[in-house]
C-alpha cells in the first residue's frame, strides 16, 4: 500500500528507526557489556539520533518532556499530532 | 523517573476501521500476557534483583513494554476511528462501547478486567526470571494467535514487530538467568 505521508511522519520514521537500533543494542549491551563492536555502534547511533532529533524539533517542537528538549514560543509540547494520531 | 517521548517505537498503520479486529487486539492491552502485565511484572521485580545486569535488563525491558502498550493502544484507537454504532453492533462490541465508548480500556478480549494477579513477584530471582521467560513465550504465542485471526496486512506488520520483540526479550532474560545463577554459585564458594 502506498500512501502519501507527511514530511513530519517521514522525519519521525527515520528517528524511530535509529532509536529502535539504540533500544535493541542497549538490551544487547546489558547482557554483553564487554562487546566493543556493539558499543561502538551504540555510540554512533546516539550521535546520529541527536542530530536527527535536533532537526525534527526545529520544525515540530519538543520530542521529549521534563527538560529534555527546549521549546520555541509559545510552548510547543502540547502541539498536535500526538503519536497515536500520526498517519504513517 | 521516566521521560515521555512524543513518538511511537514502531509505526502503526491500519487499512481502515475494523471493530472486530480491535475487539481481539485489546487482549494485548489488558490481557494476562499483554503489555501492561509485562511492564508491571518486570518493573515490580527489578528492585530486589541481586546483580546490576538483572536490575538493568528488567528496567529496560519493562520500559520497552510500556512503549509496546502504547503501540497496542494506538492500534485499537486507529481501528475504532470513524466506526459507527451499527458497525459496533455488527462486531459484537456493544457491551464494551456501552461502558467505555471508544476509550482503550484495560481488559482482555473476553471483557475480563485487568488484574495484578496476572503476574508474580516471588522475591526469588530464579523463580522471577523463569516466570519472565515464560511470559515472553506466552506473549509471542498470543501475537501469533492474533496474526492468525487478523485480516489487515498493515496491522499484521505491527503485530509481527511486537512478536519479534518477545523473542528478543526471551533471549535476554535467558542471559540474565545465567548471570544470576553464576552470581549465586560464586556466593556459595566464598
Ligand atoms: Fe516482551
Amino acid at each position: 500500500m502506498n500512501r502519501k505521508i507527511s514530511h513530519q511522519a517521514k522525519l519521525l520514521k527515520e528517528i524511530m528507526s535509529y532509536e529502535f537500533t539504540a533500544v535493541d543494542l542497549n538490551l544487547f549491551l546489558d547482557t554483553h557489556p564487554g562487546d566493543m563492536r556493539a558499543l561502538a555502534e551504540y555510540n554512533q547511533t546516539v550521535c546520529q539520533l541527536k542530530k536527527l532529533k535536533h532537526a525534527y524539533e526545529q520544525c515540530y517542537g519538543p520530542l521529549a518532556n521534563f527538560g529534555n528538549s527546549p521549546s520555541q514560543h509559545p510552548w510547543r509540547w502540547i502541539d498536535e499530532p500526538w503519536p497515536w494520531q500520526i498517519e504513517f | 523517573m521516566w521521560i515521555y517521548e512524543k513518538k511511537l517505537e514502531y509505526p502503526v498503520r491500519v487499512s481502515g476501521p475494523n471493530p472486530r479486529l480491535a475487539k481481539i487486539i485489546i487482549e494485548q492491552y489488558g490481557g494476562s500476557d499483554g503489555e501492561a502485565a509485562a511492564a508491571n511484572r518486570y518493573l515490580t521485580q527489578r528492585y530486589a534483583m541481586p546483580t546490576g545486569m538483572a536490575k538493568g535488563v528488567l528496567t529496560d525491558i519493562g520500559t520497552e513494554e510500556l512503549a509496546h502498550w502504547e503501540i497496542v493502544a494506538t492500534l485499537f484507537y486507529k481501528l475504532m476511528k470513524g466506526v459507527s454504532p451499527a458497525q459496533i453492533k455488527a462486531a459484537g462490541l456493544e457491551a464494551y462501547y456501552a461502558n467505555h465508548g471508544k476509550d482503550v480500556f484495560l481488559e482482555n478480549a473476553a471483557g475480563v478486567p485487568f488484574t495484578a494477579a496476572y503476574f508474580a513477584a516471588k522475591g526469588d530471582p530464579v523463580a522471577n526470571l523463569v516466570e519472565d521467560m515464560a511470559a515472553e513465550q506466552k506473549a509471542r504465542a498470543t501475537y501469533e494467535n492474533l496474526l492468525n485471526l487478523s485480516d489487515d496486512p498493515c496491522v499484521n506488520d505491527t503485530l509481527r514487530f511486537l512478536r519479534e520483540r518477545e523473542v528478543v526479550h526471551f533471549q535476554r532474560f535467558g542471559e540474565v538467568l545465567d548471570n544470576v545463577q553464576t552470581w549465586m554459585n560464586s556466593k556459595k564458594c566464598f
